[in-house]
């Protein structure tokens, strides 16, 4: 386990789990770094775009990666402009791609998002891009330079859980790079499940915010991602489909 | 209804007088309401014949409780389930509304609640709004800020911290024609950096021509559904044309616009129907434009200059608070704002259950942020008057202060021009 870190364009983690960006407070970065180990922390730029005495960016602590978002998007050309606007601001050489042309769902936009990944990697950007799980499109993520891809679990904030299950985990078989499970995740036996899928890394925000008690609740979270990627490293034991276990084979009667 | 608004000003010529109470008293004498007026643009949309289909076939009264306690028992909330929650019926269970409406407001904004202020740079208009104090027949200080005064003011402003401005005019094409609010826009983006607009409904080129100038949010009150009663309540100008004004949104975001804003004056017509109305216009526009931000405000009925008696009398608090339940349960995505109309109190409150943006040091008269803010008489500086009385009149510091001991975290701005 020592050995096991996360490697995001070629730099490294030791922690699975990265808060999200949705709400945000000082109580919650602090838990999320202290309690839930934190080591990469979400920032919407459009957020930290303000001359507020409690801006966003001096709650960050130093040894934490900020990884800048580009909500607001709605299409790559303003995803682009964002993520310069966040280096500009000094937020280092991580992105995380968000473009949503809805404001109901904020479901992502795969075809804008890729090309923005595109734009971004040639810019020498990590880039993380928020996706909808579909396998052609993470495909074209990777060949666009994505250094992770983040397939969302549910609608964004909605606490549902892994709602496209059975799709992550076809990223996770086919997919070489990190697949880090963002946006639905709503409590740690969620998040245990998705890291036993082989889920690189988990994403949340709301989970934590919307909890009555903040730095419990990030502790949860923290130990149950681990524990979920003990099992996963471990390879979880075999799960029977239905009945029992035959104790006289089927094919007991074949004799050479 | 019509007794509390007509109030006729000393001022008047008798010639004015005249045709004033022509237009009060005899509905021949007034243009049609439902007419395009020369310049104003047609678009192709069927959002207000879809919203008004629905309005038509509202009856509030048959929803019952087995209605309520359907719309409130989770899932998906449907146009039938919001009615219900907008019908007397579910008066009886408004802290059941209020702790769904808390829930999806939570979930959708954490504790975040939204601060801006309004800037009025014109009070001038051509219209007769009886309910209005900047209606054409009030007799009330008219003003324009030039551009120095308007950058003054934007100081002023600035200097309290203020990130998120909006700016406002009378109705009046020829005081505040677009040019000059294009050049009040580019001056905000200096000084701010979200600028929304609150003025007369244009065409499409001329939104674009301000959303470049930096604007990036319209609002427009349709100010009241109820088409035969908006008839009676706006007597003249061009604000009288009903449909052009309920185009205006769509004419915004067809324009670039990133968000629009929506509301009915409550308290002018059956509140229901045109907070129904309403919460229906942002629905379907987002179903036509997904990826536009949308908001609803919830103004009521205010006292005005010149009329005192102006009072919003069927919708008390605990309506409005139903109202604004209904909204967010029925769309939790929506921001929603509560304008200084109503009491501290009253908005301390509902930011906890379903507002997301509140606006502090709060002016509604023109050039009078510098007195309002620094406490100075301006000895013989002239200033305009306001457009109806407040009720919260607390500064930015004060409100940033209130807002974060009542465990809410206030933002100042989470936009970017793009």
């Amino acid at each position: 386990m020592k050995n096991d870190t996360l490697i995001i364009g070629g730099h490294e983690f030791h922690s699975r789990f990265i808060l999200g960006s949705g709400k945000y407070s000082l109580s919650l970065i602090e838990a999320a770094v202290r309690d839930a180990g934190a080591e990469i922390i979400t920032l919407a730029v459009r957020r930290a775009n303000t001359g507020e005495q409690e801006n966003i960016l001096d709650f960050i602590p130093e040894n934490v990666t900020l990884l800048p978002n580009t909500s607001g998007a709605r299409n790559a050309g303003e995803a682009v402009r964002i993520a310069r606007l966040a280096r500009e601001l000094g937020c280092g050489s991580f992105v995380k791609i968000e473009i949503m042309r809805d404001t109901k769902y904020l479901l992502p936009d795969n075809e804008e998002t890729i090309r923005a990944t595109e734009i971004l990697a040639k810019e020498g950007f990590v880039v993380m891009p928020y996706m909808y799980p579909d396998l052609n499109a993470a495909r074209d993520l990777v060949n666009a330079g994505a250094a992770s891809v983040m397939p969302l679990a549910a609608p964004i904030g909605s606490n549902r859980g892994l709602a496209t299950k059975e799709f992550i985990q076809i990223l996770i078989d086919e997919i070489d790079l990190p697949v880090i499970v963002d946006a639905g995740i709503g409590k740690p036996s969620q998040a245990c499940e998705a890291m036993e899928m082989g889920a690189a890394a988990i994403m949340a925000n709301t989970a934590l915010a919307t909890a009555e008690n903040l730095p419990l609740m990030a502790s949860a979270f923290g130990q149950a991602i681990e524990a979920g990627r003990k099992a996963y490293l471990a390879g979880t034991g075999r799960v029977l489909t239905r009945g029992a276990s035959a104790s006289d084979p089927l094919t007991g009667f074949l004799r050479d | 209804m019509e007794n509390q608004f007509f109030v006729d000003s000393e001022y008047l010529s008798p010639e004015a007088l005249e045709k004033k109470h022509r237009l009060e008293n005899d509905p021949s004498s007034r243009k049609s309401h439902m007419e395009y007026l020369p310049g104003m643009e047609r678009i192709d949309s069927t959002v207000c014949e879809d919203v008004m289909s629905q309005v038509r076939n509202f009856d509030p009264s048959c929803y019952t409780a087995a209605d309520v306690r359907r719309a409130l028992a989770g899932g998906t909330c449907g146009i039938e389930d919001f009615k219900a929650l907008l019908s007397p019926a579910a008066e009886n269970f408004l802290e059941q509304l209020a702790e769904r409406a808390r829930l999806e407001t939570s979930r959708h904004f954490g504790n975040t609640v939204y601060l801006f202020t309004p800037l009025y740079i014109a009070n001038y208009c051509e219209n007769y709004c009886v309910y209005c104090g900047f209606n054409c027949y009030n007799h009330i200080q008219r003003m324009k800020l030039s551009m120095e005064q308007i950058e003054h003011e934007m100081k002023v402003i600035a200097a309290s911290g203020m990130e998120e401005i909006l700016i406002l005019t009378g109705e009046s094409r020829s005081k505040s024609d677009i040019s000059y609010i294009g050049e009040a826009c580019k001056l905000a983006r200096r000084y701010f950096r979200m600028t929304g607009l609150e003025i007369y409904p244009v065409n499409t080129d001329e939104y674009r021509y301000l959303h470049a100038c930096g604007a990036d949010y319209v609002t427009v009150f349709q100010e009241t559904y109820d088409v035969d009663q908006y008839e009676k309540l706006h007597l003249l100008g061009h604000k009288r044309v009903w449909p052009y004004r309920f185009d205006a949104q769509e004419r915004a975001l067809m324009a670039g616009m990133r968000g629009v804003a929506f509301s009915a004056l409550l308290g002018l017509s059956d509140f229901r129907k045109d907070a129904l109305a309403s919460a229906l216009h942002v629905y379907f526009l987002q179903r036509k434009y997904p990826h536009a931000e949308m908001s609803l405000s919830c103004p009521r009925l205010r006292p005005i200059v010149g009329n005192d008696r102006i009072h919003s009398l069927d919708i008390q608090e605990r309506q409005l608070c139903q109202v604004l339940c209904a909204y967010r349960i029925f769309l939790p995505f929506v921001g929603i704002t509560v304008s200084s109309r109503e009491s501290a109190r009253f908005r301390d409150g509902i930011v906890k259950i379903a507002a997301t943006k509140i606006s502090a040091g709060v002016s509604t008269g023109i050039g009078d942020h510098e007195r309002k803010y620094g406490g100075k008489e301006q000895g013989g500086t002239q200033v305009g008057d306001e457009q109806f009385e407040i009720a919260d009149n607390r500064s930015l510091s004060h409100m940033y202060r209130d807002m974060a001991d009542e465990g809410l975290q206030p933002v100042l701005n989470d936009y970017l021009y793009v």
